[in-house]
């Protein structure tokens, strides 16, 4: 019998990741008082490193051309722009965790292992092509997130939405499940070429499909299983919604795409138009729930479950431009959603037990407090509106483009419709920061910590960059 | 091996099933029965019952249990890789010592935590 | 063997509906110990014997414990929990019951699927065919269960442990 022979230069920037996380645990077992020792951010930097370590990795590999480690994970060029995705909204998301942990939790070494296992396992999910992996890469960033979530424990909204999230996501991760078995019930293979080469139609193909539909829906926040989403991202420490927010809906909708291409033999015209229903769905609860909301994370929370829906549109599109299309607005969105959440967090009052929630209103005349936060606030919101010529301008006019172009021009249309409402709760944000007095509560010197400043700076510079060099980064990421 | 080698435990199953149910029956329908008070008292080491027995557990219970699961589905990964080990060779051993090792990890974090430890 | 399967097929019936009737949720706990035990056993009667010791193992044996600590762990007068519960609860209960059924009954129906027709092999379930799919051809999912294991112990012992508000400044 012969053995294989594993390459695991496929995965190298994964196991960088994953090292570096047990690398953070060793640390943490050798030097336990290192943190009395001036040395508290050490278990940061480190993770900061690895992340970093793992991007270049991703950059400088070269053309990933689709070579596949015993036909589980494949290194392809869509791995490859996920990996990008979502280093970048990790090392934005640690960034911010930098100055705001310290400020309810002790256990510095533990949070950053689990995020950097989060990460990992983002990673995997966007390489796996076999429904095993895949299940366990979901699971494996899933229970890290769970833990996130509730990882400020003084706090009582924080149990809360670690519970909501976790007995949802629970469930959902049950649908999956079964969606997996009834696709290796219909074609007898559990990787997903074998799966697609099979081509068995039928009952339990569609029923498969349906059910990782429901399952993947969950972890994207699509409605109707978005229930979690509000209270799970506004219990969770900022910078954790910050970067699951735009993490996980990467790789889960990178999942989504590949498991949609290996049930080929389920009608397009069937997915397509589920998936198309439940994009106008999301995209429109959660623009009417975000108008009225009085806190600011959970309006950005719902800003974020409306973007599913948006991001839905590209894959309904089915095309090979619509998923660049994706790939291009999960960049801007990476840029422009971290940046606002960045500046959510830099609004709160962290408390000794409990963090309070920036309001509404909390923005209210930052212009004359901190002008610059003020207008790179603006950038954000504005691109989240979708108004030229910012990075989610153009990432929705790919989005809408692909799906005319695919014959879906009312998704596109209600798309646009929705853009509009949306711009009336962004916009209040923007009219609020320049032309309003700063609320009473507002404390008078907003503090400033130099790494979230960094991610506000990287991120508003994203936001612009993307915006205005959209056609060439459009063109490479299709090349 | 079919499922007709397992017929021996299903006879001892049928022996020794009715045996022990037996055993438990017999002493209440043959004893001599006396109740007082005293008697029912739920005993507590000789000490008089001072609360209700079925009050709540310290979480720490909790984390024996979840530990407990963790390296029971461990141990299950050891049945399979233990029987073909043979064909396994020198590639299974590494990929078990990965396995093992990482978990080995989350084993001395646990331990250093304390959460072995009773407060 | 029908007749074996038959009593098997009711003491799984028995244990669930013991674990749907019974008022204390510690009875409950142990009616699903025997629904367990008898599906282990049919397990091994399909050839799957792998299946049937982790079965045994890890349901019979860890996840039922789970469970009792859990009861335990939320304590007080165990008998009420059952107790007060909505009505369209219990309706919802029943419907999703229902469906499953209906599911079931579907599926049984019609002719097996390709992929289902293959795996009858005689010694597929056998543990030494497993340990070889498992080590050799999926040896990747393999690895990264470990991963999932220690993100589980790790979360398990954050939220498990008191919490240390950091100090003042």
């Amino acid at each position: 019998m012969s053995l294989p022979t594993l390459d695991f230069s496929l995965i190298l920037p994964e196991l960088v990741v994953l090292i570096t996380a047990l690398l953070v645990l060793i640390a943490d077992l050798l030097w336990p008082r290192a943190a009395s020792r001036g040395r508290e951010q050490a278990p940061a930097v480190l993770a900061l490193a690895g992340l970093i370590l793992a991007g270049l990795l991703t950059l400088l590999a070269g053309e990933w051309s689709g070579a596949t480690l015993q036909g589980m994970l494949v290194a392809d060029a869509l791995a490859r722009y996920l990996n990008l995705v979502v280093l970048l909204a990790a090392a934005l998301g640690l960034l911010l965790s930098w100055s705001y942990l310290p400020h309810f939790s002790t256990q510095r070494s533990e949070y950053y292992a689990l995020y950097l296992l989060a990460v990992a396992g983002m990673l995997f999910l966007g390489k796996s092509i076999e429904l095993i992996t895949l299940f366990v890469s979901l699971e494996i960033l899933s229970i890290a997130l769970y833990v996130l979530t509730g990882f400020h424990r003084g706090q009582l909204a924080g149990g809360e939405a670690a519970l909501k999230y976790f007995l949802l996501g629970a469930f959902s991760s049950g649908f999956l499940l079964y969606g997996a078995a009834l696709f290796y019930a219909a074609t007898g293979a559990t990787r997903l070429a074998d799966i697609a080469a099979q081509n068995a139609g039928g009952f339990y193909m569609l029923a498969g499909l349906a059910l990782f539909l429901v399952g993947l829906g969950f972890k994207l926040a699509v409605a109707p299983f978005h229930m979690w989403a509000p209270d799970a991202y506004q219990g969770a420490p900022t910078p954790v919604t910050a970067f699951m927010s735009v993490g996980t809906k990467a790789a889960a909708l990178v999942a989504l795409f590949r498991v949609v291409q290996a049930a080929g033999s389920v009608p397009v015209g069937v997915w397509a138009t589920a998936l198309a229903f439940l994009s106008l769905l999301t995209m429109t609860l959660g623009n009417l729930a975000a108008l009225r909301q009085s806190s600011l994370k959970r309006m950005l929370a719902y800003s974020s479950i409306a973007h599913a829906g948006y991001l839905l549109v590209g894959v309904v599109a089915g095309t090979a431009a619509g998923f660049d299309a994706v790939l291009f607005y999960l960049f801007a969105y990476a840029f422009m959603n971290i940046g606002a959440f960045a500046i959510a967090s830099l609004l709160e009052r962290p408390g000794f037990y409990a963090v309070q929630d920036a309001g509404i209103h909390a923005a209210d005349g930052l212009f004359g407090r901190r002008p610059w936060l003020a207008v790179a606030m603006a950038m954000f919101m504005l691109s989240l509106a979708g108004i030229p010529p910012l990075a989610g301008f153009f990432g929705k006019l790919y989005l809408f483009a692909a799906a005319v172009e695919s014959g879906w021009a009312w998704l596109a249309v209600a798309g646009v419709l929705n853009s509009v409402i949306s711009a009336y709760y962004y916009l209040r944000v923007v009219v609020g920061m320049f032309m309003a007095e700063p609320s009473a509560s507002a404390h008078l010197r907003l503090p400033l910590p130099a790494s979230a400043t960094l991610a506000v700076a990287l991120t508003a510079l994203g936001t612009l960059l993307f915006g205005l060099l959209a056609t060439p980064w459009f063109q490479g990421i299709s090349r | 091996m079919t499922s007709a080698d397992y017929l021996p435990i299903l006879i001892l199953i049928l022996i020794a099933a009715p045996f022990a149910g037996i055993a438990i029956l017999l002493p209440s329908v043959l004893g001599p029965k006396n109740p007082n008070r005293m008697k029912q008292e739920a005993i507590e080491s000789g000490m008089i019952p001072f609360a209700d027995a079925r009050r709540r557990f310290p979480v720490q219970y909790y984390m024996v249990a979840v530990l407990f699961i963790i390296f029971d589905i461990e141990v299950i990964f050891l049945f399979p890789w233990a029987v073909s080990l043979n064909q396994l060779k020198i590639f299974g051993l590494i990929e078990m010592g990965v396995f093992l090792g990482i978990l080995l990890i989350g084993y001395l974090y646990v331990w250093k935590k304390g959460a072995f430890e009773w407060e | 063997m029908p007749l074996l399967f038959a009593a098997l097929a009711l003491i799984a019936l028995v244990g669930a509906a013991g674990v749907l009737l019974s008022r204390n949720p510690v009875y409950s706990a142990l009616s699903l110990l025997l629904n367990f035990v008898a599906f282990a056993v049919m397990y091994v009667m399909l050839s799957a014997q792998f299946l049937g010791v982790v079965q045994i193992i890890v349901y019979a044996g860890a996840i039922v414990v789970l469970f009792l600590f859990v009861v335990m762990l939320i304590g007080g007068n165990l008998p009420a929990l059952g107790r007060g519960r909505r009505a369209y609860v219990r309706a919802a209960g029943v419907i999703l019951a229902a469906l499953f059924l209906l599911a079931l009954l579907f599926g049984l129906a019609r002719p097996l699927p390709n992929g289902l027709a293959a795996v009858g092999a005689p010694d597929g379930g056998s543990v030494q065919a497993l340990g070889l799919a498992l080590y050799v051809d999926h040896i990747v999912p393999f690895e990264l269960a470990s991963i999932l294991l220690l993100t589980a112990m790790l979360g398990g012992i954050v939220l498990a442990r008191r919490y240390q508000a950091p100090p003042k400044d």
